[in-house]
């Protein structure tokens, strides 16, 4: 055997004397060390890849854990789970089983930006996502903390544990979390520790750094939670549910009722006067935290620090789970000291009685450097060491799932001698996300927005399932039934296209409908389709002047057939968009391109791309650091090397 | 930075009072060394003109008397290292002078590769880059104030100054997508068209400059045409007295279309006498009415004349057929003689023209023709002052493709769009604006724009 529990420590440079025995306790295609939101998607695909999959976390409770808020989705990042859904990971079908209240954000605008978030009961989302984790062919689950990768000629093999123990394994899944050298602070006081009061990973942060990882400190938080049976919730508005819930899952119609209610409350100038008084105990102010923070995401002191001039700012307080009377105050994290906490929360409305039962802390963690990775989130020095999640610099459930997902696939591919599973920009905000990461890289826990997408009337979420199915049914990932509804979805959609623009209704059998609807009535004969463009009129509306032929069409295709026929002309003009965009992006550049070589170019710029070695001219342009000028040298460059001077 | 060290000659070649030899790159202060000795036997210094001989190094021949100026970078020209040699401007001397520096490892600069350089080192943006081109070929003051003003970059800053306002309209717009349960401050589509249409206007505006800026530049097109002996050669004369520039008759073409280059109130103008466009069956004359109506269908401006002195004929009639609705200045000749036009049929015919009563052979009227045409240019409004003006084709179409795109915008707010769809139009407007001064990326700008370089620049 290759690899023998000598070579083990040797790898670790450990003196012959402290040498123990090292057991080896398995043999894997691929090991996820990691069992949160990324983990979990990561060995999910591997393991239906076909893949013999082992996942490590330090603490099984710890499985799809949400130690922050109790929700999945929001703007953007539920985007990011109708796209995993439709690549056939998980998380969309865990909360639609695990939800306690849904809302379709962002209705009053326009159908790509509609955003779908869920409240979650955390402790069933982690019970059902351990279920299936438990139930999955090819995987394995086991307890305990990796301590070590093994590295042989540039190539991961294995992992190594605290309880001497080590793992062979073809590819390794880095998904650590706030885990790694984790660190909590509330007020002055700062100690060791993962979230939520786990275990933080210490011994693996230092020896990652012996491989040559480059590692840095990014810093999170998160708020008090309190009992509800404390709360005055008549000072508060009441936030309810939508009365038609639409489902996240394209596998899921329908998924039951909202079971409970949020509620919303502000702070006022009393609130911020305690706060301000002890900014000097807040370890954030206080420079022990050396660690970089989210500036979507601030804390209530950042917040009164950085807005001054801001009256009140806006609470949400949500269940964190139909057994519990926790409640989590979003929008209120803090690592101001807990007299301090309590004082604050006390001043605002509906909170003067609050007991508090887990105070807010601010947790710092070590993470790389996501331009180290190459776009198939592979580590560029390590082969076959895949990385994913909050390590990656990302902040977020979402993100992490949406990482974990795609390092899974590639793990899997690659051990396979597979070509690389990528998306596009203007393919899925998973693209976007992942690009935005390797290519320009981050300076702060990254979140994705709407707004990071250039063509996101192209990437809705209610197209996720049209746009990447069929992509992860060829790479071997989403199943037939799956596949199958899609081919479904597509055909009945595309069918009553046809129906709607061939159905035709005279002005006499259309007009008193129209009046009815608040829009103009016509001259001559109308197709449906044409009667669908108008703003007031929606495809269940037509009902009313349809005949038999009409289809019984599900949430999800209903939604498609609309914003496909009122939006054709904006869609025509975001693929225009994207073709001239695929312009650059289809001048492919090679790995050994040495840029240093190239005359012109700025040294800065040289340095970066040789660092990043884009794998085009596009992706070459987003590189920060990377300016227009000298993309333009780059073209002289490729220019003339084809003219063959 | 380059690699390799270019050379060229970067006066005119022919004879001149001097001629300058211009040599950029890493190697240019070794090279000037090689072949030049100091009178005092000095090193040459950085920005400091010095005095001495180009001697060849390989032979030991003595060259030429010359100046030689170090500019180290990456304060030149080019950002790089440049070395300039003015030698006396004989065309024997400087083919001397660059053979001897090519031989001593400089490589000769392709045409537009020194502004190239400059604009590739960053210390030129694009469109400063191509107020060079237009800096050496402009052929009046007032071009040459527009290309000097666009090269100090103020265009430039105009392009960023519109695409500041723009990025916080993006903002905003972006915002309230993102953030929809954050109580910020929710855009209103009142805020937003408003926005959309002041920087919408700001881009107009540098439009509005570009016909003008275009007239600056390629010149304005004059064809004047009228009956023989109406008095269009001494319309010509009258105009060309003070400022006859170039004077060609076109080779090649048929004995009566004369083409004369001369400026008038600063502006280049192009007059063209053209043969007539009566129908015939004359061969000859027939290809003489084609070129005329050539002429004809490029000019800017046609002046037609007619002869106060004599009533309407067929040919008259003819011409103002032909004429239709182009912009037209009609010269009523020979005031002197007692008037038989009908010119109320002329201004039926042509309700857009301006008339003008003249005696061109007495010069009477001249000024009043002059004027006429410096208000055309100037779009009958005051003259501008300013030096900002859109002068580049290329500029102009992006500007247009940007104003429909924001216009675009503002409807859709006003219809009520969702904000992501305008959010696509405005974007792009934005693109745009950044393609103009290279700071958005398209690839085939560049070689276009270097390819219109002369050599030495």
């Amino acid at each position: 055997m290759k690899f023998s529990p000598d070579s083990v420590w040797e790898s670790r440079s450990i003196e012959k004397e402290e040498k123990m025995e090292h057991i080896l306790m398995g043999e894997y295609d691929v090991i996820v060390v990691g069992a949160g939101h990324a983990g979990c998607e990561a060995a999910l695909a591997s393991a239906r890849m076909g893949k013999k999959t082992l996942m490590f976390s330090i603490n099984l409770e710890a499985v799809a854990m949400m130690p922050c808020n109790p929700s999945i989705g929001g703007t953007g990042k539920g985007h990011l789970v109708r796209e995993i859904d439709a690549l056939g990971g998980e998380m969309g079908k865990n909360i639609d089983k695990t939800f306690i209240q849904s809302k379709m954000l962002n209705t009053a605008k326009g159908p790509a930006v509609h955003s779908l978030r869920a409240q979650a009961d955390k402790n069933k989302y982690h019970i059902e996502m351990k279920r299936t984790i438990e139930n999955t062919p090819n995987l394995d689950m086991r307890q305990g903390e990796v301590t070590d990768i093994i590295v042989e000629d540039g190539k991961v093999c294995g992992v190594v544990t605290k309880t001497h123990t080590w793992y062979k394994a073809k590819a390794v899944i880095l998904a650590t979390g706030t885990f790694l050298a984790g660190k909590i602070f509330i007020g002055d006081s700062a100690f060791a520790s993962g979230p939520n009061g786990l275990a933080p990973s210490n011994e693996l942060a230092e020896n990652l750094k012996k491989h040559g990882m480059k590692l840095r400190r990014f810093k999170t938080g998160t708020p008090a939670r309190c009992l509800g049976s404390s709360l005055d919730y008549s000072k508060m508005e009441e936030q309810r549910g939508d009365e038609k819930i639409v489902p996240f899952s394209f596998m899921n119609d329908n998924i039951g009722d909202n079971k409970a209610l949020c509620w919303l409350t502000y702070t006022n100038e009393e609130t911020h006067r305690v706060i301000r008084e002890n900014f000097h105990r807040s370890a954030l102010f206080g420079g022990q935290i050396e660690g970089i923070g989210p500036r979507y995401c601030p804390s209530i002191e950042d917040k009164v620090n950085r807005f001054a001039d801001k009256k009140r700012h806006q609470l949400f307080v949500e269940p964190e789970g139909l057994d519990t009377d926790e409640m989590y105050i979003q929008g209120m994290s803090s690592s101001l000291p807990e007299d301090v906490q309590l004082a604050f929360y006390k001043t605002i409305a509906g909170l003067e009685n609050i007991r508090i039962v887990r105070p807010a802390y601010a947790i710092e963690y070590d993470c790389i450097d996501p331009q180290d990775l190459k776009l198939n989130l592979e580590y560029r020095t390590i082969e076959n060491l895949f990385c994913a999640g909050q390590f990656n610099g990302s902040s977020g459930y979402e993100e992490a799932a949406a990482q974990g997902l795609m390092a899974g696939i590639n793990a899997a591919l690659k051990i396979s001698g597979k070509n690389p599973f990528i998306l596009g920009r203007d393919e899925a905000y998973i693209g976007v996300l992942i690009d935005d990461l390797v290519t320009k890289g981050t300076n702060e826990p990254y979140r994705i927005m709407t707004s990071r997408a250039e063509y996101r009337l192209v990437l809705r979420q209610d197209n996720a399932d049209q746009r990447l199915t069929e992509k992860s049914y060829e790479i071997g990932l989403a199943d037939e039934t799956r596949y199958k509804k899609y081919l479904d979805k597509k055909e009945s959609v595309e069918k009553e296209m046809v129906r709607l623009t061939e159905k035709t209704v005279s002005p006499s059998e259309v007009n008193a409908f129209l009046q009815a609807h608040g829009t103009s009535p016509v001259s001559g004969r109308v197709s449906f389709a044409e009667l669908l463009k108008r703003p007031q009129i929606t495809y269940e509306d037509l009902a009313e002047i349809d005949d038999e032929t009409r289809p019984g069409l599900s949430y999800h295709e209903v939604t498609q057939l609309e914003v496909q026929i009122k939006y054709e002309g904006y869609i025509q003009k975001q693929l225009q968009q994207i073709a001239r965009f695929k312009k650059l992006e289809n001048r492919r550049l090679s790995e050994e391109l040495n840029y240093s070589e190239i005359e012109g170019l700025r040294l800065e710029a040289a340095q970066k791309l040789n660092q990043i070695k884009p794998a085009s001219v596009g992706q070459a342009s987003r590189i920060s650091g990377v300016s227009p000028a000298d993309i333009n040298v780059l073209l002289v460059y490729l220019e003339k090397k084809k003219r063959g001077n | 930075m380059y690699d390799d060290t270019i050379a060229a000659v970067a006066t005119a070649m022919g004879e001149g009072g001097i001629g300058i030899i211009r040599i950029s790159g890493e190697n240019a202060l070794e090279i000037l060394n090689k072949v030049f000795c100091s009178v005092k036997k000095q090193p040459v210094e950085n920005r400091k003109l010095t005095y001495g001989f180009v001697e060849d190094n390989f032979t030991g021949e003595k060259i030429d008397e010359v100046m030689a100026v170090y500019m180290k970078a990456p304060h030149s020209y080019t950002a790089e290292d440049v070395v300039e040699i003015q030698c006396h401007g004989s065309i024997v001397s400087l083919r001397k002078i660059i053979a001897l520096v090519l031989k001593n490892g400089a490589r000769l600069a392709e045409p537009g590769e020194f502004t190239k350089r400059a604009f590739l080192n960053g210390r030129l943006d694009l469109s400063q880059a191509e107020a060079v081109i237009d800096l050496i070929r402009a052929k009046s003051d007032k071009t040459f104030d527009v290309a000097l003003s666009q090269l100090e970059g103020s265009f430039s800053k105009k392009i960023k100054e519109i695409r500041a306002d723009l990025v916080d309209i993006l903002v905003n717009v972006t915002v309230n997508i993102d953030y929809p349960d954050e109580d910020i401050e929710v855009i209103t589509y009142e805020n937003l068209i408003s926005g959309l249409e002041n920087v919408k206007a700001k881009v107009d505006s540098l439009l509005a400059t570009a016909d003008t800026g275009r007239i600056l530049r390629e010149g304005l097109n004059i064809a004047i045409i009228g009956k023989p002996n109406v008095g269009k050669s001494s319309l010509m004369n009258a105009l060309l007295r003070e400022t006859r520039a170039i004077v060609t008759e076109i080779p090649g073409t048929t004995r009566d279309t004369i083409e004369e280059a001369l400026t008038i109130r600063n502006i280049p103008v192009k007059l063209t006498d053209t043969a007539g466009i009566r129908h015939t069956d004359d061969v000859i004359e027939k290809i003489g009415i084609e070129k005329s109506k050539e002429s004809f269908n490029k000019a800017d401006l046609v002046i037609f004349m007619v002869d106060n002195g004599s009533p309407l004929d067929d040919e008259d009639r003819e011409i103002i057929e032909y004429i239709g609705d182009r912009k037209v200045i009609v010269i009523i000749n020979k005031t002197d003689l007692e008037s038989k036009l009908e010119r109320d049929k002329i201004e039926e015919k042509l309700p857009g023209a301006v008339f003008i009563e003249a005696a061109v052979a007495k010069d009477q009227g001249i000024n009043i023709i002059e004027d006429e045409i410096e208000n055309l240019v100037y779009g009958g409004q005051v003259k501008q002052n300013d030096s900002m003006m859109v002068t580049n084709v290329r500029h102009k179409a992006l500007l247009e493709e940007a104003s429909t795109a924001l216009g675009d915008a503002a409807s859709m707010a006003e219809a009520g769009e969702a904000l992501e769809f305008l959010e696509i139009d405005a974007s792009r407007a934005y693109e745009l604006l950044g393609e103009i001064i290279g700071e958005a990326v398209n690839e085939d700008i560049i070689n276009e724009v270097f390819a219109r370089f002369c050599l030495g620049k």
